[in-house]
């Protein structure tokens, strides 16, 4: 289990993907899946002006 | 055949496009744009290992540099760097449309306040002010008077970085409450949705509705052309309906998202992105 930075709510990455971004079953929070092996997740990057399609 | 997917964070398109990869059992790797550190010099083997790669970074200027440097060093991209750059641009994809022949909303460019109100009333109110980046349906404004006109620009002005002080203006399309966006894939257009909203702005990253559009030969040869017109590639062709002008191209997205379209299309898009990259690189491979 990962533990959620925000809230330290324990966050299942079990099947994720490296990159994946997921919300904290606790506080909502948006996270990012760091790590799947070593589990950990750090709060997602905020929406940047040059972000999209 | 070994592909690199070039990403900023996993969304549902990159793991779709993840289980298209293995559909088709091709040898592939994720690699985050945030890591990278480049010696231009010195493309590593890393990079060399691939065939290909596909840039799906949500950032769009740091996916355009990326872009650059990997064609720098020969390696296949997809999209190019070129097409890319002129999707991420506003004002350049017009003009490649405009030159192409390809039917487009009429478009005004101003850089003084004064002379972009010129503009706005010369278009006719409503008219809409677009940054010429920006994705999302992100700080489009439909100005509807000549108050809001002069507080849009005067915002502009004061706020916004020297980007939002080149003014795109651009007649507003009264569409029936919907607008297309279609997917072109090499020279085919695969499918197309409907993307249906009581607001005026239309994307789904801001809650439009999607349904199947039928892709006639009209509206494929019309994309086709579009996405011709800017280099090619795999690209969502943006369509308005003028009820007097017929179709009018508004814009095309070059690292398209898909996540809303794969159900009403009943087209699975992220195999028909691998097969057209990997079909791509085989005919480089044969010439």
């Amino acid at each position: 289990m990962a533990q959620c930075p925000e809230c330290e709510a324990n966050v299942d990455v079990a099947g994720l993907i490296v990159g994946e971004i997921i919300f904290c079953p606790d506080c909502n929070a948006e996270l990012e899946v760091l790590n799947v092996e070593q589990p950990e997740v750090g709060l997602a990057p905020e929406v940047e002006e040059d972000w999209g399609e | 055949m070994r592909l690199a997917i070039l990403a900023s964070r996993i969304r549902v398109e990159e793991k779709s496009l993840i289980e298209a990869l293995r559909q088709r059992e091709i040898d592939f790797e994720i690699i985050d744009d945030g890591e990278l550190l480049f010696d231009l010099a010195q493309p590593d083997a890393r990079w060399r290992s691939f065939d290909a790669v596909l840039c799906r970074s949500v950032s769009q200027s740091r996916g355009l540099a990326v872009l650059h440097v990997l064609e720098h060093w020969g390696i296949p991209v997809f999209n190019s760097a070129a097409v890319t750059a002129l999707c991420n641009d506003k004002l350049l994809t017009t003009l490649a449309l405009m030159q192409a022949g390809v039917p487009v909303p009429q478009t005004m460019l101003a850089f003084d306040a004064e002379r972009t109100i010129e503009g706005i009333e010369k278009l006719g109110y409503p008219a809409v002010l677009k940054p010429i980046s920006g994705s999302w349906g992100r700080l489009l404004a439909r100005v509807n008077d000549r108050d809001a006109a002069e507080a849009i620009v005067e915002h502009q002005e004061t706020l916004g970085g020297y980007q939002h002080h080149i003014h795109y203006i651009q007649q507003y399309v009264e569409k029936p409450s919907r607008d297309i966006r279609a997917f072109v894939v090499g020279n085919r257009t695969i499918c197309a949705i409907y993307r249906a909203s009581q607001h005026w702005v239309t994307n789904t990253a801001r809650g439009a509705v999607t349904e199947n559009c039928p892709v006639t030969p009209e509206l494929d040869r019309l994309c086709v052309r579009a996405a011709q017109a800017v280099g090619g590639g795999i690209l969502a062709v943006d369509v308005l309906e003028d009820p007097e002008q017929g179709f009018l191209v508004n814009e095309i997205n070059a690292t398209m998202e898909f996540r809303n379209s794969i159900a009403p299309t009943g087209v699975n898009i992220p195999l028909e992105m691998i097969e057209y990259v990997v079909s791509s690189v085989s005919e480089r491979v044969t010439l």
